[in-house]
């Protein structure tokens, strides 16, 4: 077992990211932050947090996206579906996509899915704390990254948060 | 987490946890059919039977709306008019439609336990949309399903069952199913239309007198008085049993309290429910057929993601 990223170097990288996140999208002009449930949810409600000490908190708007039913791996086993919520319009927005662990591309696959059935964005990046390259099964990259991490398949990565994990840290399980 | 069953054949066997599973998966897909898309393509390698050997509308068209929703290839079977009206068995019929390669098999049947035969016989997945006088297991959930919108949770409700309790598997079904999560059940109607060991079996309260249903529960699940299942008649005319069990608002204001109707349809307006109950503030009848498309995707979603 490996800690990748410390709970002060979490704090650290989340607070680059929701800045990055600024300098491409001043004020969060027509932009809207989308987590990704269930563990993404985790980051960008911290992001947001982050976000909110920057702009005005009025120009934030923040949904939760949940892609259980987009999944292509549906009938291998069952994923019990969590809360959607997006309480705005997506269309002609620019989107930034939020989630935890970035790894086969498949969920993110499975989130524009989702995303485009909401609407029409102008534009969707997408923002990951960890970043498992070399590991990708569809052409889908970060915009904005935590960090990259070279893994192989048998490993696991593991983000704990204070709010469900009593613990906060990455770490990189040898399996 | 999965279902601990491969078909969905009744409320009876099914445990707690898978029921508030479907509740929990229905509420998601509540949600999703307020999207402006509102399907997803969960099941599109999915292909449906919808084997109706038994005039229906709402439940028919609810199952057919839900499979659509979930992306899966429907086909859609009458038994008026197939090769049933020729003669060829159910085995037959539903052995033929396999072979080309269907998954899943929805089922409304006039026999009690076709579906279960069925189960025995086949290899797809079975849901019953309504046994005979057996069970309706998709009817009971999308009315526990409103109920627990309207009252946030089951547990500790009072529901009184009134009707044509004798011929309903709506009644059947909702009484396994209010049980298992907790709730209060209370049958009332006219002793003819109410199984003499109900109480014994299946643990209810058993009441005669309207006035005193309606004043003991929160909920009233009103059931449509079954003609087309009586071989002789349970009581003088439907007049008369509109007035000993009729529910008009009249009677609703003497209670001096807030209430829930609830009606599987189709109403018999004027006999059980009076179209000023019907249409009024206390019913949620169209609710009830709103969470029908959600409740449904979630039992197939929840049937065809078990398989492997």
């Amino acid at each position: 077992m490996k800690t990748i990223l410390s709970k002060e170097q979490l704090a650290l990288t989340i607070k680059r990211l929701a800045n990055q996140i600024l300098e491409n999208h001043p004020q969060l002009q027509n932009t809207v932050i989308i987590g990704l449930q269930p563990r993404g949810i985790f980051l960008s409600d911290r992001i947001v947090q982050e976000l909110m000490k920057l702009v005005d908190p009025k120009n934030i708007q923040y949904g939760k996206l949940d892609i259980t039913f987009y999944r292509d791996d549906v009938r291998k086993s069952l994923h019990i579906a969590s809360n959607t919520d997006i309480p705005f319009s997506i269309e002609n927005k620019k989107v930034i996509l939020v989630d935890d662990v970035l790894y086969t591309g498949r969920t993110i696959r499975a989130a524009l899915d989702a995303l485009l059935d909401f609407g029409r964005p102008s534009k969707v990046a997408l923002c990951v704390l960890v970043d498992r390259r070399f590991s990708r099964e569809l052409p889908i990259q970060p915009d904005y990254l935590g960090k990259a991490i070279d893994t192989i398949f048998s490993q696991r990565v593991i983000v704990l948060w204070n709010e469900s994990d009593e613990n906060e840290q990455v770490m990189l399980l040898d399996n | 987490m999965k279902l601990s069953t491969k078909h969905l054949l009744g409320i009876k066997h099914l445990v707690p946890e898978d029921i508030t599973l479907i509740l929990t998966t229905a509420a998601q897909f509540k949600e999703v059919l307020q999207r402006p898309v509102k399907k997803v393509p969960s099941l599109r390698d999915v292909t449906i039977v919808n084997l109706f050997y038994e005039n229906s509308t709402r439940t028919r068209m609810s199952f057919e709306l839900a499979e659509r929703r979930l992306s899966a290839d429907v086909l859609n079977f009458a038994a008026s008019s197939s090769s049933a009206a020729k003669g060829e068995t159910l085995l037959d019929t539903v052995n033929n439609i396999l072979s080309m390669k269907v998954d899943l098999v929805v089922m409304r049947h006039s026999a009690s336990g076709a579906p279960h035969f069925l189960a025995q016989h086949i290899p797809a997945a079975i849901v019953n949309a309504g046994d005979g006088i057996n069970e309706h297991p998709t009817q009971a959930l999308l009315d526990a399903f409103s109920m627990q919108e309207k009252f946030g949770s089951l547990e500790g409700l009072k529901v009184a069952i009134i009707g044509d309790i004798m011929h309903s598997r709506v009644a059947l079904s909702n009484m396994y199913l209010l049980q298992k999560m907790g709730a209060e059940v209370m049958v009332a109607g006219p002793p003819t239309l109410i199984p003499k060991y109900i109480s014994e079996a299946l643990g209810v309260r058993v009441e005669y007198n309207l006035k005193k249903a309606l004043q003991w529960c929160d909920v009233a699940n009103v059931l449509r008085i079954q003609l087309e299942r009586q071989n002789q008649p349970l009581f003088s005319s439907l007049r008369e049993y509109s007035l000993t069990y009729g529910i008009n608002k009249k009677l609703l204001e003497s209670l001096g309290k807030e209430m829930v109707i609830m009606h599987p349809g189709p109403i018999n307006r004027g006999v059980e429910l009076d179209s000023d109950v019907a249409d009024g503030s206390s019913s949620i009848i169209l609710n009830q057929v709103e969470n029908g498309v959600a409740v449904r995707m979630a039992v197939l979603y929840l049937l065809a993601s078990r398989e492997n």
